[in-house]
C-alpha cells in the first residue's frame, strides 16, 4: 500500500462568518483520479486551494508525499512546484507567449537553463497538442486553447498531483472537449488528478473515485458507479438526478 | 514690430532654457519613478503598517503645492544646506510627483487581476519573483497613459523652477521680454514653446505604448 | 518637576510664534480661499459650455472650444499667468497706439490671477464634463426628443443633471488642484498664503518653520475640502452612476 501522495485531515476555513470548509478529511494515491461535485459555493474551490496553500485553512493540517504543507515553517514554495494547478479563469501570464508560459516556470522556478527549458515546453505543448501556437499571445487564442496552455504550463513543472479548479466552467460547450481529452489523456498515462467539476461524463468515464461536497462537508464518497447508481445518501441521488436528467437515461445504456 | 528679429534672435537664448526645463522634468520624473515605484509596491503587497505609512506619505504630498514643497528645499534649508536652485528644482518636483505616480502606478498594479498572482505562486515562485516578472511587465504597460499624462504636469510644473531663480525658459523669457519690451508677444512664444514639449511628450509616449502593446485577438481563431 | 518649568516656555515660544503668524497667515488663508473659489466657479463658467460646445455643436465651435482647451491644458499655469498679467498690458498700448480702447485689459495682479486660473481650471473642467457627457449614452437624447424635447431642452434637463452628478468626482479633485496651484499667483504680488509667508520670513528669517506651517495649513485645507466634496459626493450620488476621471 503506498503512501497517499495528498493528505487532508479535518481542514476548517470560514470567510468572514460563512464557513466553507467545516471539517474535511480525505487521501489521493499515485495514479488515482478524484473528481469532487457539488453545488456551487460548497467550498470545493477552496479544498484545492488549500493543498497547495494558495489559501491558508484556519484548522486542519495537509500532507504532500508525506510532507506536511501546513506546518509553520514549511517551504510552500518549494512544495507548491510539485503541484500543478489549472484555474478555471485560465491566467495565462498575459505578457507571455504560449512558450513563454510554460518556460517561466522551469527558467525562474526551476532555474533551468534557457535551451532546456524551450525544449521541454515545447515538448509539453506537444503533449497538449499546441506546439504550432508557441509564438502566439493569450489574447490570440480561443478559450480551449487557452486552459490547455495552462495545462501545459502546469506539466512542465513534473508535478507529483495536478489540481484542476473547474476548468472547463468558463469555456464555450464546443471547446469543453478538447481540454477533457487532454485531461483524459493525462489520466491515461497515470497522472494523480483532483478534479473539482461539473462534467459528469468526464466523472463516470475517468474518475476513480468520486466525491460530492455540500455545505463544506463530504456528503459522500466512492467509486463513480456507487456514486451515479446507488447512492447511499439521497442528497447525492437528488443532485445527480437533477444533473443526470439533463444527461438522459440514454448514457446509462451507453455504459 | 521692429522688435520681431530681436525676438526671433532670442530664441536659441530661449531654447537652451527649454533645455534646461526638459532637464529638470525628466529627472524630476525618474526620482519620482525611483521612489514612487517601491512605495506603490508597499502599499499594494506591503504589510498593514507599511501600506498606511505609503498611504500617509501620499495624501500628505498631493496636498502640498509644489512651490512650497520647492521654498521649503531652497529656502528653508538655507541654514543647513545650500540647495542649488536646478538640484532644488528636480528634487522638490521629483518628491511631489512620487506621490502622483504611486497612486498611479498602484491603480496600473491592482488591475493586473488577482488571477495571475495566484497562477504565478501555484508555480511555485516566490512573491518577489512573481511581483518583477508576473505582475510588474504587465502593470507598467497598463502604466503609460496615465504616466504620460503626469509626464506632461510635472513639465508644466518645471515652470515653477522661475521662483528661485533658475535660468530655465521662463526666467529667460521674462529677461527677453524685459529687453525688448515686448512682454505679449515673448510670453507667447514660451507658451507656445512649452507646447511644443508637451506635445512631443505626449505623441512619444503614444509611440511607446503602441510599441509595447501585446497582440490583440486575431480576428480569425486558427 | 522639570517638566513643570518647561510647560511656561513652550507655551511662551507658541503664543509668540501665534502673534508672527496671526493675522498675517489669516489673511492669507482667506485671499487663497477667495481665490481659488473666484477661480472655480470662473472655471465652470468657462468649463462647462466649451464641453457641451465640443460634444453638441457645429463644426467650427467645436474646433474653437478643443482649441480653447488644448492651448490652456498644454501650457503652464504660471506662463499663462504672465501673458494675461504683463501680457495684455502690452496689447493694451498696442490697441491705443490704433486709436482703439485698449485701458481695459490693463488688470490688476487679482484680476489677472482670477482669469489666469479659471481659465486654465476651466479647460481641465471641461474634459472632466466632456467625459461625464460622452457617458451619458446617445439614448438619453433619444428619449428625450422621442417625447417631443428640443435638443437644447434634451441636454439641459436630462443629460447635464446625470453629467454633472458623473463629474462630481473629478470636480472634487480639481477643488484640491485649485487652492494648492493658486499659490502661484504669490509671484504677482497677490498677498495669498505663501505671500504672507514670504512677508513673515522676510522679517523674521525663519523659512523652515514658517513653510512648513504654511504647508501644514495647505495639507489641512485640501484634506478638509477633500472631506467635505466626499459627503457632497455621498449626498447626490444616484445608485448605478459612477464614471472615474482622472485629472489629465
Amino acid at each position: 500500500m503506498s503512501e497517499a501522495i495528498v493528505r487532508v485531515q479535518d481542514l476548517h476555513k470560514a470567510y468572514g462568518s460563512t464557513e466553507v470548509l467545516s471539517g474535511v478529511s480525505l487521501e489521493v494515491n499515485e495514479g488515482e483520479v478524484l473528481v469532487i461535485i457539488g453545488p456551487s459555493g460548497t467550498g470545493k474551490s477552496t479544498l484545492l486551494r488549500c493543498i497547495n496553500l494558495l489559501t491558508r485553512p484556519d484548522q486542519g493540517r495537509v500532507w504532500l508525499d508525506g510532507e506536511e504543507v501546513t506546518a509553520p515553517h514549511a517551504d510552500v514554495n518549494h512544495i507548491r512546484e510539485r503541484v500543478g494547478m489549472v484555474f478555471q479563469d485560465f491566467n495565462l501570464f498575459n505578457h507571455l507567449t504560449a512558450l513563454g508560459n510554460v518556460m517561466v516556470g522551469l527558467t525562474k522556478v526551476k532555474r533551468m537553463p534557457k535551451q532546456e527549458a524551450h525544449e521541454l515546453a515545447l515538448f509539453e505543448l506537444e503533449r497538449v497538442g499546441l506546439q504550432d501556437k508557441a509564438d502566439l499571445y493569450p489574447a490570440q487564442l480561443s478559450g480551449g486553447q487557452k486552459q490547455r496552455v495552462a495545462i501545459a504550463r502546469a506539466l512542465g513543472m513534473d508535478p507529483r498531483v495536478m489540481l484542476f479548479d473547474e476548468p472547463t466552467s468558463a469555456l464555450d460547450p464546443e471547446l469543453i472537449g478538447e481540454v477533457l481529452e487532454v485531461m483524459k489523456k493525462l489520466a491515461r498515462e497515470g497522472m494523480t488528478m483532483i478534479v473539482v467539476t461539473h462534467e459528469m461524463g468526464f466523472a463516470r468515464e475517468v474518475s476513480n473515485r468520486m466525491i460530492f461536497m455540500e455545505h463544506g462537508v463530504i456528503v459522500e464518497q466512492g467509486p463513480p458507479e456507487q456514486l451515479f447508481y446507488c447512492a447511499e445518501h439521497p442528497r447525492t441521488c437528488e443532485f445527480l438526478g437533477k444533473i443526470t436528467e439533463l444527461y438522459g437515461p440514454r448514457q446509462r445504456e451507453e455504459e | 514690430m521692429d522688435k520681431l528679429p530681436d525676438i526671433v534672435g532670442s530664441i536659441p537664448y530661449l531654447l537652451e532654457g527649454a533645455g534646461y526645463t526638459v532637464a529638470i522634468t525628466a529627472v524630476a520624473l525618474a526620482i519620482g519613478f525611483c521612489v514612487g515605484l517601491p512605495l506603490a509596491l508597499t502599499r499594494v503587497y506591503g504589510d498593514k503598517l507599511a501600506s498606511s505609512l505609503a498611504a500617509a506619505y501620499s495624501t500628505a504630498l498631493r496636498g502640498l503645492p509644489a512651490l512650497v514643497v520647492l521654498f521649503i528645499l531652497f529656502y528653508g534649508l538655507s541654514s543647513v544646506i545650500s540647495l542649488p536652485a536646478f538640484i532644488a528644482g528636480c528634487l522638490a518636483l521629483g518628491v511631489c510627483s512620487s506621490a502622483y505616480q504611486m497612486e498611479l502606478l498602484r491603480g496600473a498594479i491592482q488591475s493586473v487581476g488577482p488571477g495571475q498572482m495566484m497562477a504565478a505562486r501555484a508555480l511555485g515562485m516566490p512573491r518577489l519573483q512573481a511581483i518583477a516578472f508576473i505582475v510588474l511587465p504587465q502593470a507598467l504597460r497598463l502604466a503609460i497613459p496615465a504616466w504620460s499624462n503626469e509626464a506632461a504636469v510635472v513639465l508644466k510644473d518645471s515652470s515653477l523652477v522661475y521662483a528661485v531663480g533658475l535660468a530655465e525658459l521662463l526666467r529667460r523669457s521674462q529677461q527677453v521680454a524685459a529687453r525688448t519690451y515686448q512682454p505679449f508677444l515673448v510670453y507667447v512664444l514660451c507658451a507656445v514653446i512649452y507646447f511644443g514639449l508637451t506635445f512631443a511628450t505626449n505623441r512619444s509616449l503614444d509611440t511607446v505604448e503602441r510599441a509595447m502593446r501585446l497582440p490583440t485577438p486575431l480576428e480569425e481563431m486558427h | 518637576m522639570q517638566g513643570d518649568a518647561a510647560l511656561p516656555f513652550i507655551l511662551e515660544g507658541l503664543l509668540a510664534f501665534w502673534d508672527m503668524i496671526w493675522p498675517g497667515l489669516g489673511k492669507g488663508i482667506l485671499t487663497t480661499l477667495q481665490v481659488s473659489a473666484v477661480g472655480l466657479v470662473l472655471g465652470l463658467l468657462a468649463g462647462l459650455p466649451a464641453a457641451v460646445a465640443r460634444v453638441y455643436g457645429p463644426r467650427w465651435l467645436r474646433r474653437l472650444a478643443t482649441a480653447y482647451i488644448e492651448m490652456f491644458r498644454g501650457t503652464p499655469l504660471l506662463v499663462q499667468l504672465f501673458v494675461i498679467y504683463y501680457g495684455l498690458p502690452d496689447v493694451a498700448f498696442w490697441l491705443e497706439g490704433l486709436g482703439l480702447p485698449g485701458k481695459w485689459l490693463i488688470l490688476d495682479n487679482t484680476v489677472a490671477a482670477y482669469i489666469a486660473l479659471g481659465l486654465n481650471s476651466g479647460a481641465y473642467q471641461a474634459e472632466y464634463f466632456r467625459g461625464a457627457i460622452q457617458a451619458i449614452g446617445a439614448g438619453q437624447i433619444m428619449a428625450a426628443r422621442a417625447i417631443g424635447m428640443s435638443q437644447l431642452q434634451a441636454v439641459i434637463n436630462i443629460v447635464l443633471p446625470q453629467a454633472l452628478r458623473l463629474a462630481l468626482p473629478a470636480w472634487s479633485n480639481e477643488v484640491a488642484y485649485m487652492v494648492k496651484y493658486s499659490s502661484v499667483v504669490f509671484i504677482i504680488a497677490v498677498p495669498d498664503l505663501l505671500a504672507r509667508g514670504q512677508f513673515i520670513i522676510s522679517k523674521h528669517y525663519n523659512p523652515m518653520e514658517i513653510l512648513l506651517t504654511v504647508g501644514a495649513i495647505y495639507l489641512a485645507m485640501v484634506l478638509i475640502i477633500s472631506t467635505l466634496m466626499g459627503r457632497l459626493e455621498k449626498r447626490l450620488r444616484i445608485p448605478g452612476l459612477e464614471l472615474e476621471i482622472e485629472r489629465a
